[in-house]
């Protein structure tokens, strides 16, 4: 049996990827898969994060623009490190 | 290697007017809320007879009131409905429901209700509605091709696997069975923000990428900006969205517009409950995000079969059209898969494609086009909401 990824990238233009697999605890070597092409790699979680939830691709700093299907979906509000979560706390939509 | 679905055929009832029926309703419509007991009571006596009560329809005026007849005029006309007996609380607009069903050519009466009272109203109905059902499960279902099936799809309950997984399927459905030759629709007016850039160029001509954009931007200035508290964003992305990883209404949006594949335009861009007009294709309807008044009026511009992709689980059905829930959310696969019609699941873990995804949508479009109850209508879900455009006189 092929190995399951723990997290799907849209696009290589992404920073942040989607987790899909449940009770994804912080320590967890995840096997990214990019689904635009299906190349993978590999990205160590630093936070305990549910499925669904995104996760930084690279450190993202307040300001920052989060890329997710190649397109702007928000700025971040706050920092991410590598591997750590991003959502409502840390990020938001430019327009109100 | 994809399947080939250009000479699928489904058993289904070819109505008056040429259009095809999945489904062999016959209706016991309300004109108005209070009409609905009355309503109630002939389906209560006579078997095999839908009352689909509502909330509205009295004292409406002006565009809000046009958009009540065309829903309720729209219901009744759905191909999935074989006739329908009407009931209003006075004659004239009973009478304007009656005559916009009739153009249909199926068969269709209006009682109303004033000088006459429930019990006489119900006696007289309940008679009508008897002899519509003897004649109705007698009509016999025949072979029809795929491309008489007019589909659309409006998402719920969305999370970031919709966009991954169930979303994309539909799209591929529509890339797939479009240029066969169905109609298709897609709306959620709101819910392209963040993507109307992206939504606007995959119109088929200038004009409908015109129209879409006056509807998306109209919605935005009328009703966002005019009602707007400090955050939209506390009521889109929902709260269901959030808990489901979705951050912002652009993210959102993004993954909702993956519904229409690909390779697929949209000819036109429509009002709510409007029936197409330019042929086979796909078109935009002006809608809320809102599942069962999208649903609704979807149903009423006359699709006979809705695909909805959910995440986190959303449980909508509709009282004429069968609502078919696609998910790939694992979780919600474990907690309530009683509600998932499609399972993509396999699309997460890489093993299953878009392609096959699209292909297993295709067979389960086909299969309830033939007969197969969906979990929508297993379970009784018959959500009817009218949309309401502003407060009644």
């Amino acid at each position: 049996m092929r190995n399951i990824p723990q997290l799907l990238v849209h696009d290589h233009a992404d920073n942040v990827g989607v987790v899909v697999v449940e009770d994804l605890k912080a320590g967890t070597e995840m096997l990214c898969v990019v689904t635009s092409d299906n190349s993978d790699f590999r990205l160590t979680a630093k936070a305990d994060i549910p499925i669904g939830h995104k996760v930084a691709l690279k450190a993202l700093k307040a300001g920052d623009t989060v890329i997710k299907y190649h397109e702007d979906i928000g700025k971040m509000v706050g920092d991410a490190e590598v591997g750590g979560h991003v959502h409502t706390h840390n990020c938001k939509t430019k327009r109100w | 290697m994809a399947l080939d679905f250009s000479n699928a055929t489904v058993k289904a009832w070819r109505r008056e007017n040429g259009r095809v029926g999945v489904r062999n309703h016959v209706l016991i419509l309300p004109v108005d809320d209070i009409s609905n007991a009355a309503c109630e009571a002939v389906a209560n006596n006579v078997k095999g007879t839908l009352a689909i009560p509502h909330a509205y329809g009295r004292l409406q005026f002006g565009e809000d009131l046009e958009l009540h007849f065309r829903t309720i005029i729209g219901t009744g006309a759905n191909p999935n409905v074989a006739a329908v007996v009407v009931i209003g609380i006075e004659p004239e607009w009973t009478q304007v429901i009656v005559d916009g069903i009739a153009k249909t050519g199926k068969p269709v009466t209006g009682f109303s209700i004033e000088q006459k009272g429930d019990f006489e109203t119900i006696r007289q109905a309940g008679w009508k509605a008897k002899e519509y059902v003897h004649w109705a499960s007698e009509l016999q279902k025949e072979d029809c091709p795929i491309s008489d099936l007019w589909i659309s799809t409006k998402c719920g309950e969305s999370d970031t696997t919709t966009g991954l997984s169930s979303c994309p399927t539909v799209g591929n459905m529509y890339d797939k069975l479009l240029p066969q030759g169905i109609y298709g629709c897609f709306g959620e007016t709101s819910e392209i923000t963040g993507a109307e850039h992206i939504c606007e160029k995959r119109a088929a001509n200038p004009e409908a990428a015109a129209k879409f954009k006056k509807i998306w931007q109209a919605y935005s200035d009328d009703v966002i900006f005019a009602h707007q508290t400090d955050d939209l964003s506390d009521s889109q992305p929902t709260k269901g969205n959030i808990l489901g990883g979705l951050t912002t209404i652009e993210e959102k949006a993004l993954g909702n517009l993956e519904k229409i594949g690909r390779t697929s335009t949209y000819i036109d861009a429509m009002g709510p409950a409007e029936t197409p007009s330019k042929g086979p294709g796909l078109y935009f309807m002006d809608s809320s995000s809102a599942a069962a008044e999208c649903v609704t009026l979807m149903a009423a511009g006359g699709y006979v079969i809705h695909t909805f992709p959910t995440g986190q689980g959303n449980v909508v059905g509709n009282p004429i059209v069968p609502v078919i829930k696609i998910s790939g959310n694992p979780r919600t696969l474990r907690t309530m898969s009683e509600h998932i019609d499609v399972d993509v699941t396999g699309v997460l873990t890489r093993e299953m494609t878009i392609d096959q995804a699209g292909d297993a949508l295709i067979e389960m479009i086909i299969r309830t086009a033939n007969g197969r109850m969906t979990a929508a209508e297993a379970l009784g879900h018959r959500e009817f909401s009218m949309t309401k455009l502003y407060r009644s006189a």
